[in-house]
């Protein structure tokens, strides 16, 4: 390959420079801050700070809302991360099956992934609204008295529910691309070799999605635990008590609500640790990512 | 014993594109019979609905003397070997050929002998732990054989098996297809569309045209007495030279020249067919003069190719060729000429 060589030496970092201005100013600075501020304790009412150690970590950490929060965003991710993987193969296995109209298919389940996280988690909180929403009139029926902000509980299922529906479409594109992937003779020879359908699901079908599968658990993780805020954001809007929220939720209500800056700086670091940890296992993964020829 | 019967089978794709349109066949026991023809006659389409991948229109299909239409493929007892190989790219070798006998519930036992069986019988036994994507196209393509093989199916099907292949390898694998499948005696149906295949690979041949046959025979009868002008020109290369001639009280006429030929029922417009390795430059005797135009010397043989009239024609001679632009003289012995219907182009 040929190399281009610009003309000034400069010229390269000059044309860097918008993207490094952007993550320095979007990232970087508010990393570095967060890291500053979560040794201090600010008192938010006069700007003076002391210095305090890892107080605010110990403070966090020993918290048991901090311990609540935590667990209920391990089940949370856990959850909306696996249901969303198998919803979305789910619905792309038929649709993969029905070989007509499958744009159609495809564009009605996309267009839920069009619709920004404030705005699903809208539509979500009016089918769960307790007068109007349509799903608490349904689970009605069935003896169970949806209270949504209400209830702990109640309200951590909406959550999981809306944050599960916003997360399929996503996750049913990939595996519907990676279906039609398969060569359709793998799938002709192994109709000729395994009679049971659900048989060569698990045994041609499920291992040549592994790939997919592992990239999109990735991604669901990520999703589940750090862009969920705004549906969340949604659900428990003007409900501030017992509601269940996840980590990064808890960071912006501490820091903003509650004026503990100290505190959300450090459960924010914490994250960013987490987030670091996520990102080498994801770059492992995929280095190792298996690629069939 | 006729392993499969295939009986007025038609094929028409939800597209309304038929594909098949009234096909009848059989396959004898232990008999190898290859479809061949150009592209689109619907070859692949009638081992398709024989394996069970594409349903049958109308027809019946009848394998070991039961009517398989409606059976799953796993059902039908037949093995097939797909062109791109279509191995199951995250499993071993070993795995490959062990799947289908897992899921008919095969003891472990007989499928560690039987695969074992097949891979010597392939040499494959050193890959057996090798993913097909650690393999090259002709192992990859033993490993598909042996997929087949240990499957101990009443037919095997092979659709265009070897044109991934080069040519080299192509030719050692299509004689060892021809010698496995001897040695094991199951019927095989084979679809290609190069006719060399189709004449070495061949017990007999079923010549597709358009999704009909056109014609069924041994290689032989097929090469030297082509029930068309369809397969005169698709069987044999060069092909056959087909020529505009009047026929008249058993004498021919083409370009203003004439010469006696041993054919009195008609009269009137016909094709007269020529091979090409059939036709001597000749210094004396009864024939017609062409004018000598480019030369062609492919080693083995040499081509010569002329005009007649305003009419082309090619000529193999293994011999002395003409000076280009000269004219020669062209012989052919009787029964190397074949008469054709001018309109339907039937073999008269
Ligand atoms: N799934 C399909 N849907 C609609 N039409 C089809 C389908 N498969 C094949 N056809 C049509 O049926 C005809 C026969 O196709 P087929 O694949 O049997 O040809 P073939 O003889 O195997 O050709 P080739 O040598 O190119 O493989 C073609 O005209 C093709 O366009
Ligand atoms: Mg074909």
């Amino acid at each position: 390959m040929e190399k281009a060589q610009f003309q000034s030496r400069w010229m390269p970092y000059l044309l860097l420079a918008p993207q490094m201005v952007i993550i320095a100013i979007f990232f970087i600075w508010p990393a570095a801050e967060a890291i500053r501020a979560s040794f201090f304790l600010e008192d938010p009412f006069f700007g003076n700070s002391t210095f305090v150690g890892l107080q605010n970590y110990t403070d966090a950490l020993s918290a048991s809302d901090y311990k609540r929060t935590a667990w209920f965003t391990v089940v949370f991710t856990v959850l909306v991360s696996l249901l969303s993987l198998a919803l979305g193969m789910m619905l792309a296995v038929s649709a993969d099956r029905v070989l007509r109209g499958q744009s159609t298919y495809k564009t009605l389940l996309m267009w839920v992934y069009a619709i920004a996280p404030p705005v699903a988690g809208l539509i979500g909180v009016m089918l769960f609204d307790q007068h109007i929403g349509p799903l608490v009139d349904f689970a009605a029926m069935f003896g169970w008295h949806l209270q949504i902000g209400v209830d702990y509980w109640d309200t951590g299922f909406a959550m999981i529910v809306v944050s599960t529906w916003k997360q399929v479409p996503y996750c049913f594109i990939f595996f519907l691309s990676g279906l039609q992937s398969i060569p359709t003779s793998v799938k002709e020879a192994s109709a000729i070799d395994c009679q049971s359908e659900t048989r060569r699901f698990w045994t041609i079908t499920f291992p040549l999605l592994a790939p997919t599968t592992f990239f999109l658990l990735i991604l669901n993780i990520t999703y589940a635990m750090f862009e969920t805020f705004g549906t969340i954001d949604q659900i428990v809007k003007d409900q501030p008590g017992n509601s269940p929220v996840t980590l990064v939720y808890k960071v912006f209500r501490d820091g903003f609500r509650g004026n503990d800056i100290g505190g959300s700086s450090a459960q924010s670091v914490i994250l960013m640790i987490f987030v670091l940890l996520l990102t080498i296992v994801q770059f492992r993964l995929i280095e190792r990512r298996i690629h069939y020829t | 014993m006729t392993t499969l019967r295939i009986k007025d089978v038609f094929k028409r794709y939800p597209n309304g594109a038929e594909a098949v349109k009234g096909v009848s066949v059989d396959v004898e026991d232990g008999e190898l019979v290859v479809f061949v023809g150009p592209s689109g006659c619907g070859k692949s389409t009638m081992l398709r609905m024989v394996a069970g991948l594409e349903s049958v229109t109308e027809g019946e299909i009848e394998l070991a003397g039961r009517v398989v239409n409606d059976l799953e493929p796993a059902e039908r007892n037949i093995a097939m070997v797909f062109q791109n190989y279509a191995l199951y790219p995250h499993m071993s070798v070993r795995k490959n050929l062990a799947y289908g006998l897992k899921n008919r519930g095969t003891p472990q036992a007989e499928i560690d002998r039987k695969v074992d069986e097949a891979a010597k019988l392939l040499q494959i036994g050193e890959f057996l732990d090798r993913k097909p994507s650690q393999l090259s196209g002709g192992q990859r393509q033993r490993v598909a054989m042996g997929r087949a093989i240990v499957r101990d199916p009443a037919i095997f099907l092979f659709d265009e098996p070897l044109s991934n292949l080069d040519a080299k390898l192509r030719n050692q694998m299509r004689l060892e297809i021809k010698k496995l499948q001897r040695s094991l005696g199951t019927a095989a149906i084979y679809v290609t569309h190069d006719q060399v295949e189709a004449m070495t690979l061949a017990d007999r041949i079923v010549v597709l045209n358009n999704g009909l046959i056109e014609q069924v025979g041994k290689p032989h009868e097929v090469y030297s007495q082509p029930a068309s002008t369809f397969v005169a020109s698709f069987i044999g290369a060069p092909p056959m030279n087909l020529l505009d001639a009047t026929l008249s009280d058993g004498r021919i006429e083409i370009g203003g020249q004439s010469f006696a030929v041993q054919q009195t029922q008609k009269a009137g417009p016909i094709k007269l067919g020529l091979r090409p390795e059939r036709l001597q430059v000749a210094s004396g005797g009864e024939g017609f003069r062409v004018e000598v135009g480019v030369l062609e010397d492919l080693g083995a043989t040499r081509l010569i190719h002329a005009r007649l009239g305003d009419q082309d024609l090619t000529i193999a001679q293994d011999s002395e060729l003409p000076e280009p632009s000269s004219e020669a003289l062209i012989t052919f012995r009787h029964d190397d000429a074949h008469f054709f219907d001018a309109s339907s182009g039937r073999r008269i």
